[in-house]
């Protein structure tokens, strides 16, 4: 007996929290952390709406699985992306990788 | 309560139904049960491993013509285990200089639970079920795929370039092959389409290996890559990188790795006769139920099961105790080259196929045609290797060897460029090495 | 009742260590929080009767994305032996932001949803057949193929993901000639 709103609460916590990961931290990897906690917010948003909602339609379960699938394609080519900038820059601060600013 | 009746659910492997017979079948006595049935089975798969350990050691003895264990406990050493397991308690607890304290403690517990915990979705006999999961398959693929992260744990949290090598090893390697035992693991579930355990024993009329004998041998061998046994052991590697990721490990919490490395390799003998051999399946005798109501059958079916299962066991030994290990690129080249495209195409042909054949064929024809099927592919497989094999003989002896890494391996591509994909983690090690995470500084080890 | 308190013990697991990942200055130990606190959603997806994508989870997150986080922080050690803050100059900031989120998200939620346990639409699961939700992943896997469904997104998918296996590839390898300070 739990109510819907708990899964939304959580969800909305869990996202906040990952959002000030990705404003405030400095390194690349830990932004990236952050964004993965956020997806898994959105994903634990559809499995609720899906179980309270409709759980005999499969639509939130789809959703939720391409969310996935998002969230490993990112994480491949943004770690990829990371040790790149390592590789060029000799750094993984987000705020120094600031060439295009001058 | 009746004492009799007691001895037959004993002996019927029915506890279950004695206590819901006798205590009502409230919430109270279902959780009662679930947790009976939890401590029951956990103590059972930590118990069998001491006795697996003897077995281990008399059969690799006997195979390197020695005698094994043969003092504690009679003329067998049959205690020589619980011996060992007293000497591991009684030693002093080691925390290595320089350790990450949480990764190297929580390494040893992790892998222990994470070996315990596929044993949730095996049936030893019918209705003898931790959970008759329906995605039964997909857990343990799961848990397997969270032990490599606990090896990374475990070799980083050690503060040791012998463990850090060894948990690369351990992660490259676990990581690629899983790629083929799950493609291998999809022949036997579209052919029970299904993926519960229970499921896919109760689709085998007919055992899964005489329809699918390709994707058993492609799950046997990558299972043993994935236990990490010989001749996949590079991740310990004794003669290489001493003991691989558990090098800093002393007293139980190395006993702790020994355990889950048992019993993953029971584990996996028994994933392989559930899949592939019909499981407890003994000629329909496990479904016998007797005249007063007790299912006497399951204990047929577990001493089935089990018999099978040590089967299997012994050839994992039997391949332990045979085969040298092989070197880290011919692993992964083996995988990448040859195992993965073979799998890939087992999985394809054999999808087509089977929804090609009507549904209510008699099963016989079905299996011919995939047995048939099965041995084209190993043909056709077999063959371009052996032409592969003949190319690298004739560059070897007409460039002066230079293909000889491709020509041992038997079946790696030509193309040198992609030769060294496969040891790239070990090249990046020595610069992770001098200089460590966070405050973490490299510490000489104090001696022991 | 029981679950009640499976949800609070997961809720706990999953934002205790969803904090530790975002304040916690060893990146090492950032990603192992990261993995508990991923743990704790692959529960919440169990309490929620989608085991399939519990188990995805693991397999996705723990066994796949957690290595990669890993290995990255591996190779890109250098930096973070410096003992300054793991916090931008504009953390403060975020934290405002962040939590003036949290409270406008809080108030919207509890104005479109009750909060109290009940038998309404919104308060208790939605009352089904356990078959149905048992043959979910079937319906499931059906929808992902079957050209009324998803299938478009499904190959569209995939092909993202053979995009990014390719493009990280590339991205990641090291151009000829800078092979020497590697």
């Amino acid at each position: 007996m739990i109510p819907l709103s708990w899964y939304l609460l959580l969800s909305a916590a869990l996202f906040c929290i990952g959002l000030y990961g990705v404003l405030a931290r400095r390194n690349a990897i830990a932004i990236l952390m952050g964004v993965e906690l956020m997806l898994n917010a959105v994903n634990i948003n559809l499995v609720a709406f899906w179980r309270y909602l409709t759980p005999d339609r499969s639509v939130g379960l789809v959703w939720a699985t391409f969310v996935l699938t998002v969230a490993a394609a990112e994480a491949a080519v943004g770690l990829a992306l990371v040790i790149s900038v390592y590789r060029n820059r000799d750094s993984v601060i987000a705020e120094e990788l600031d060439t295009l600013k001058n | 309560m009746d004492i009799l009746d007691l001895l037959k659910s004993l002996l019927s492997l029915s506890l279950g139904d004695f206590i819901r017979r006798n205590f009502g079948t409230g919430p109270g006595t279902e959780l009662l049960i679930d947790i009976g049935g939890v401590v029951i089975l956990s103590t059972f798969c930590l118990l069998i491993v001491i006795f697996l350990i003897w077995l281990t050691r008399k059969i690799v003895a006997r195979m390197q013509d020695r005698i094994g264990p043969n003092r504690v406990g009679g003329r067998y050493g049959l205690l020589q285990t619980v011996a060992d397991v007293m000497k591991l308690l009684s030693k002093e607890v080691i925390n290595p200089a320089g350790a990450d304290w949480v990764a190297f403690n929580a390494a040893p517990l992790l892998i222990v639970m994470a070996a315990l915990l596929m044993w949730a979705v095996m049936p030893f006999a019918p209705g003898v079920i931790g959970v008759n999961l329906n995605i039964g398959i997909f857990y343990i693929l799961a848990i397997s795929s969270a032990s490599v992260m606990i090896i990374l744990l475990a070799g980083w949290g050690s503060n040791n370039k012998y463990a850090l090598l060894g948990a690369f090893r351990a992660v490259a390697q676990m990581v690629s092959y899983e790629v083929p035992m799950i493609l291998a693991l999809l022949v036997p579930i579209i052919l029970a389409s299904t993926m519960s355990t229970e499921g896919i024993i109760a689709a085998q009329t007919l055992p899964f290996i005489l329809f699918a004998p390709v994707s058993a041998l492609i799950f046997f061998i990558s299972s043993l890559a994935e236990t990490g046994r010989t001749p996949f052991d590079l991740l310990e590697a004794e003669s290489e990188i001493v003991a691989g990721f558990h090098i800093e490990y002393s007293g139980m919490k190395f006993g702790m790795f020994f355990l889950a490395e048992f019993l993953n390799t029971l584990f996996m003998s028994g994933l392989v006769v559930t899949l592939y051999l019909g499981g407890y399946r003994f000629f329909g005798l496990e479904n016998w139920v007797s005249a007063d109501g007790y299912p006497y059958g399951r204990l047929i079916g577990l001493i089935a099961f089990f018999a099978k299962t040590f089967l299997l066991y012994f050839i994992y030994d039997w391949v332990r105790g045979t085969l040298p290990r092989v070197r880290v690129d011919q692993i992964l080249n083996f995988n990448w080259k040859f195992l993965v495209p073979l799998s890939l195409a087992l999985v394809f042909f054999v999808a087509i196929v089977d929804k090609l054949i009507p549904t209510g064929t008699n099963v016989v024809v079905r299996m011919t045609i995939h047995l048939l099927l099965n041995i084209l592919i190993a043909a056709v497989a077999l063959e371009l290797l052996r032409r592969r094999g003949r190319q690298n003989r004739l560059a070897m002896s007409a460039g002066g060897g230079s293909g000889g890494v491709e020509a041992v391996a038997g079946h790696g591509g030509g193309h040198d460029d992609h030769g060294h994909d496969g040891p790239q983690p070990i090249e990046d090690v020595p610069d992770v090495l001098d200089t460590p995470l966070g405050v973490r500084e490299p510490v000489a080890v104090p001696a022991h | 009742m029981s679950q009640q308190i499976i949800f609070f013990i997961l809720a706990a697991i999953t934002l205790t260590s969803a904090v530790v990942v975002v304040t916690i200055r060893n990146l090492f130990h950032a990603a192992l929080a990261l993995m508990v606190s991923f743990l704790g959603v692959a529960g919440i997806y169990v309490l929620l009767e989608a085991p399939f994508l519990g188990m995805a989870q693991l397999l996705v997150y723990i066994g796949a994305i957690s290595i990669l986080i890993i290995f990255a922080i591996m190779m890109t050690r250098r930096l973070m032996q410096t003992n300054e803050s793991p916090f931008n100059s504009q953390a403060v900031g975020a934290l405002v932001g962040a939590a003036l989120a949290l409270v406008i998200l809080f108030v919207v939620i509890i104005r479109l949803y009750p909060m109290a346990p009940g038998d309404g639409v919104g308060q208790s699961a939605m009352a089904v057949d356990p078959a149905i939700l048992q043959s979910s992943v079937a319906r499931m896997g059906r929808s992902f193929v079957s050209a009324e469904a998803y299938v478009l997104p499904f190959e569209v998918a995939s092909v993202l993901l053979l995009a990014a296996l390719v493009g990280s590839i590339v991205i990641a390898w090291p151009r000829r000639g800078e092979e020497d300070n590697q």
